[in-house]
């Protein structure tokens, strides 16, 4: 890799020992994509993946306090994913004690770290950082230091910048040192599909299906979806990023997939066409069957298969505005067929605080609750990381709450036939 | 025995036995319960790999194709590298991913961790190797599996 006189010295000690350590792992990284050079973060600001105060991850917090007894902080303020434990959210005394006095002790501490690091503010915790309401929404072209797995494949698929998909540390490193190694998709080369998929169902498929099926499929590389403009249109509204946040997010966690192109609709696919497709690129043709059967293959953990659901997680990502007044309006009206007033399953929607914010100062809010629903800022990956929750019956609408834990996936139209008492569902 | 030649990640020697996976690791779901509680063996937690679910990694040459999931990824190797709970090494049949050089570069500069790095050792590699069988790494960075 060559580097600028300016890296060069930084690699060699210039400015401390730390951050040659700090630009020797950069090259590093580089070096193992063939990056030939850095790059600067042009984006206003960085994400980082780690918002958690986590006992077991202490190696990370030392290496921060490295970064902080060194006086290297980012460069760029920040935001975070979400925090791990909120009062709102149901939770034995047994529960608490595990997140409070096993998993979560260091996240006060942690976040003290995270505010002299550069975080922006106090309640920008959030997976959806790139929301208008959040208001870290980067520029078409824009380089960034992210990581966040469906925060990065959102932010280079529907916003257009660049990123690849880096880890969380690393994502810090770059904002502490302001440039990355330009390899993958931050290159024209790599954003370009090496897979064609066609699909060709009767009906809309749901977001986080369809998205698990292409990532379980495609890995880590760039596909090009086919079809979707009859559902999605050719607009990039609000339904269209809900649908595209959720995609995008099972595509990162049931594959590895940094970046989607999906035809007429995201920004490089209006622009270029088909254009972006590499020759010889794979073709996956998708249909109700083969969404029929990945559903069908997930494996289904709970200790007793039968058991009726204990708690349902909706909003993994964080839902958007427009997602929870949606759900309002399915849940308003499943109940009203039911003659029911509230639902039956205890259900968290989870959201960023800034769009809690938004939902509260109109009737969203107000109306969810007196459904019964649960209105909370958590992660509930992190909650459900609690080993007790492998005895708990959760459902969920979200193939990476799905993936990485002991929920239990259903389409949201099952999830809300199940949390509104419908007759025959548990 | 077979011999494959790979591009050496992060160099270093080693012998150990073989845990395979032929689908892609998912790095935290692997790991997550295992650093969390202290497991000794740091057995696979993916419920999702049916290759190495429940089996130890502590130690062994861990054969994937790459990884996949979360973007703590590279973190989460970092975290195994600093606590001593590494696989011996990483062998991938494909190119590195970048999530998983993260955690191999991270665990390398700032960490006293040996856990060598090899990848691009073909598709065959995979195909050839199986859990329980002994693999070393040599000087030349060249993989015999035996």
């Amino acid at each position: 890799m060559k580097l600028t006189p300016e890296q060069q010295a930084m690699l060699d000690g210039a400015q401390g020992e730390t951050m040659a350590k700090v630009v020797k792992t950069l090259v590093m990284y580089g070096d193992a994509f063939g990056a030939e050079r850095m790059v600067p973060i042009t984006s206003k600001c960085g994400h980082t993946v780690i918002s958690f105060g986590l006992k077991a991850i202490q190696p990370v917090y030392d290496l921060y306090d490295q970064l902080i007894a060194a006086g290297l902080t980012s460069g760029q303020k920040f935001t975070a994913d979400p925090r791990p434990i909120d009062p709102a959210v149901p939770s034995s005394l047994l529960e608490d004690i595990v997140f409070k006095k096993i998993m979560y002790t260091h996240q006060e501490k942690y976040e003290q770290q995270l505010k002299k690091l550069g975080i922006t503010k106090d309640e920008d915790y959030t997976c959806t950082c790139y929301l208008d309401q959040v208001g870290n929404k980067p520029e078409k072209g824009d380089v960034l230091s992210w990581a966040e797995s469906s925060a990065v494949v959102y932010a280079n698929s529907v916003l257009g910048a660049r990123c690849n998909r880096n880890s969380g540390i690393i994502e810090l490193m770059g904002s502490v040192a302001g440039f990355v190694p330009e390899f993958g998709l931050l290159t024209d080369e790599g954003r370009k599909a090496t897979w064609v998929i066609e699909v060709k169902c009767k009906e809309k498929p749901e977001a986080q299906l369809l998205g698990s099926a292409i990532g379980m499929k495609v890995m880590e590389e760039v596909p090009y979806v086919k079809g979707l403009d009859q559902w999605l249109g050719t607009e990039l509204n609000e339904e269209a990023c809900s649908y595209l946040k959720d995609f995008g997010a099972a595509t990162a966690s049931n594959g590895a997939v940094g970046l989607y192109h999906i035809e007429g609709l995201t920004p490089e696919a209006k622009e270029q066409g088909e254009a972006l497709i590499k020759e010889g690129a794979q073709v996956y043709v998708i249909d109700d069957e083969e969404l029929t059967r990945v559903k069908a293959s997930y494996p289904i953990v709970w200790k007793n298969p039968d058991a009726a659901p204990a708690l349902c997680f909706v909003g993994c990502p964080h839902l958007s505005l427009t997602q929870m007044e949606d759900w309002c309006e399915r849940i308003t009206e499943k109940l009203r067929e039911r003659g029911l007033q509230r639902i039956t399953v205890p259900t968290v929607f989870t959201a960023s605080p800034a769009v809690i914010r938004e939902a509260e100062k109109g009737t969203i809010a107000a109306r969810l609750r007196s459904l019964g629903v649960i209105i909370s800022y958590i992660c509930p990956l992190m909650y459900m990381n609690n080993p007790l929750c492998k005895k708990k019956p959760v459902i969920t609408c979200s193939n990476k709450l799905r993936t990485y834990t002991s929920a239990r996936f259903y389409t949201e139209g099952e999830i809300l036939d199940i949390i509104t008492g419908k007759e025959g569902t548990k | 025995m077979k011999q494959f030649k790979g591009r050496v990640i992060v160099p270093g020697t080693c012998r150990a036995e073989a845990l395979v996976s032929h689908g892609g690791f998912n790095t935290l779901a692997s790991f997550q319960m295992a650093l969390m509680f202290g497991d000794k063996q740091v057995k696979c937690g993916d419920q999702n790999n049916p290759d190495i679910y429940k089996k130890p990694m502590l130690g062994k040459a861990l054969c994937l194709p790459m990884t996949i999931g979360s973007t703590t990824g590279g973190m989460v190797l970092y975290t195994a590298c600093a606590i001593g709970k590494q696989p011996a090494c990483m062998l991938f049949s494909k190119p590195i991913d970048s999530l998983a050089a993260s955690g191999a570069i991270l665990g390398d500069v700032w960490t006293d961790a040996s856990m060598p790095v090899v990848d691009s050792l073909g598709d065959e590699f995979l195909d050839y190797v199986q859990t329980g069988m002994t693999v070393t790494i040599g000087e030349d960075g060249i993989v015999t599996v035996e």
